[in-house]
């Protein structure tokens, strides 16, 4: 049977892990080389890794760093952060990524996304979309870490985004990034059952119950977490034999 | 001595070329690991890896783009017999012929088509639906036992998939290992001195690095 994947998330800030609250106060959690042999090591799923300045600060995704975070997965290596471009893609992937992650690019040029996913294939272009609730049942979507609003509906922008060749959503809720209150569960269910190409829940998780909830209530096919891994809270481990034990099924290594 | 990862612009080349370093550096190969485009380095390579990634026509289109590539491929691979990999669309490309956005020829060396995903069943894993692209690890049911290069991959091992299509084999003794998706996933293809994974060894840790090694002792 295929496994429900656990993503630890680096969200690096020069060169840095950082992780905030709400998008603001970061804190320094590391080094990322250091972050990734760790999780390789665990058996992390799949590794996330997203330069989050990138974009509002109009900066180039640091390669170095990538491709010496790279040097330490034998496992697929998600990159975000300021990829503009066909040539920011193909930078990535020769930096080491397995697949990028476009966020503010496919808000300002939808098409872009499709340019992508015909040059580089689905498998490989993911489509990150921060939202927000706006009134219940209603979400909308922001860029630039959260500051700005679209006017789109989120539900419809996974639609056109997925019929442009997305090939996985990473869905991220502002309203819980960095509260640890869980995830989103109606906007992750919302998403998830509008589309068909595996959707990864983010933003939220305080504990290990929030996974299975992401899955569970959320029909999430990934769960991607970062504090609560990177502070020790639970290792790998732990989340998968929880998320086992509650039935679900996980790749234990 | 050498391997040539064949470099077609299509995939990320590094990983797999840091996945059989790493291969090499642990088992007793002493070749060179040989990233290239170049079909005279090819034609020189005791052994031959091709990785791919997007879509069947496109692969192919970049194949056919490098000068004697395809002719090099079947020289070495039919006519010499020297071991072959093909991975995830590389896989493919060994099949004869690509459905993904119309009809697309490969290169013929097995009988069958790459046909679309078509998960169905009440059974979706942890029930939230057969989701296309097949993404992340499943678990591999290995066909035939005592391929050499299947030795140490167990059944029951996870791989890490990423794919939209596979390939049906008209002779069912070219599928050497699947794995299950809401039907029968082609997940290892081969035959005589050619294998093919629809899964990435190379991102799938201890397994995909097995595999390798495998690979690079294989004296078929």
């Amino acid at each position: 049977m295929l496994k429900i994947r656990i993503i630890p998330c680096l969200d690096v800030k020069d060169g840095r892990v950082v992780k905030g609250v709400n998008f603001v106060d970061l804190k320094d959690a590391g080094d990322p080389v250091e972050q990734a042999r760790l999780y390789d090591a665990e058996g992390a799923d799949e590794l996330c890794f997203l330069d989050i300045t990138a974009s509002h600060e109009n900066r180039d995704t640091l390669y170095d760093v990538v491709s010496r975070t790279a040097e330490q997965c034998f496992m697929p290596l998600t990159v975000g952060g300021g990829v503009r471009t066909v040539e920011d893609i193909r930078k990535l992937l020769l930096a080491g990524a397995d697949k990028v992650s476009i966020n503010t690019a496919a808000v300002k040029t939808p098409e872009f996304v499709r340019e992508a996913a015909e040059k580089f294939g689905s498998q490989c272009i993911v489509v990150a979309l921060d939202a927000k609730q706006t009134a219940p049942g209603k979400f909308e979507i922001f860029t630039h870490g959260g500051r700005n609003a679209t006017g789109i509906d989120a539900v419809a922008w996974a639609k056109r985004m997925t019929n442009y060749g997305a090939g996985e959503i990473l869905l991220t809720s502002m309203d819980r990034d960095g509260t640890r209150v869980g995830y989103d569960i109606p906007l992750t269910r919302a998403i998830a059952d509008a589309v068909n190409v595996p959707i990864v829940a983010s933003g939220g998780v305080g504990n290990l119950d929030h996974l299975v909830a992401g899955v569970r209530e959320g029909h999430a096919s990934a769960v991607l977490a970062a504090s609560i891994f990177h502070f020790g809270q639970y290792t790998l481990r732990q989340a998968k034999e929880h998320m086992n034990a509650a039935g679900i099924p996980v790749r234990l290594v | 001595m050498s391997v040539a990862i064949i470099d077609y612009g299509s995939g990320n080349l590094r990983s797999a070329a840091k996945a059989f370093e790493r291969a090499a550096r642990e088992s007793s190969f002493r070749g060179e690991i040989v990233v290239t485009g170049d079909a005279a380095r090819v034609a020189a390579a005791e052994r031959i890896v091709l990785p791919g990634v997007g879509a069947f026509a496109d692969c192919r289109r970049g194949l056919d783009a490098v000068p004697g590539m395809v002719e090099t491929l079947n020289e070495s691979v039919i006519k010499k017999g020297r071991p072959f990999l093909g991975i995830c669309v590389g896989m493919q490309l060994m099949a004869e012929r690509g459905l993904e956005h119309g009809e697309h020829a490969g290169l013929g060396w097995l009988q069958g088509n790459v046909v679309a995903l078509t998960p169905e069943g009440a059974d979706s894993p942890a029930g939230i639906g057969w989701r296309v692209p097949h993404m992340g690890w499943n678990e591999l049911s290995i066909q035939t036992s005592g391929h050499p290069v299947l030795n140490g991959v167990p059944g029951g091992g996870h791989a890490y998939f990423v794919h939209s299509f596979h390939m049906q084999c008209h002779n069912p003794s070219n599928v050497l290992g699947t794995a299950a998706y809401g039907q029968t996933v082609t997940a290892v293809v081969g035959r005589d001195n050619m294998i093919g994974t629809q899964f990435h060894p190379e991102k799938s840790q201890a397994v995909g690095l097995a595999l390798i090694s495998n690979f690079l002792g294989w004296k078929p």
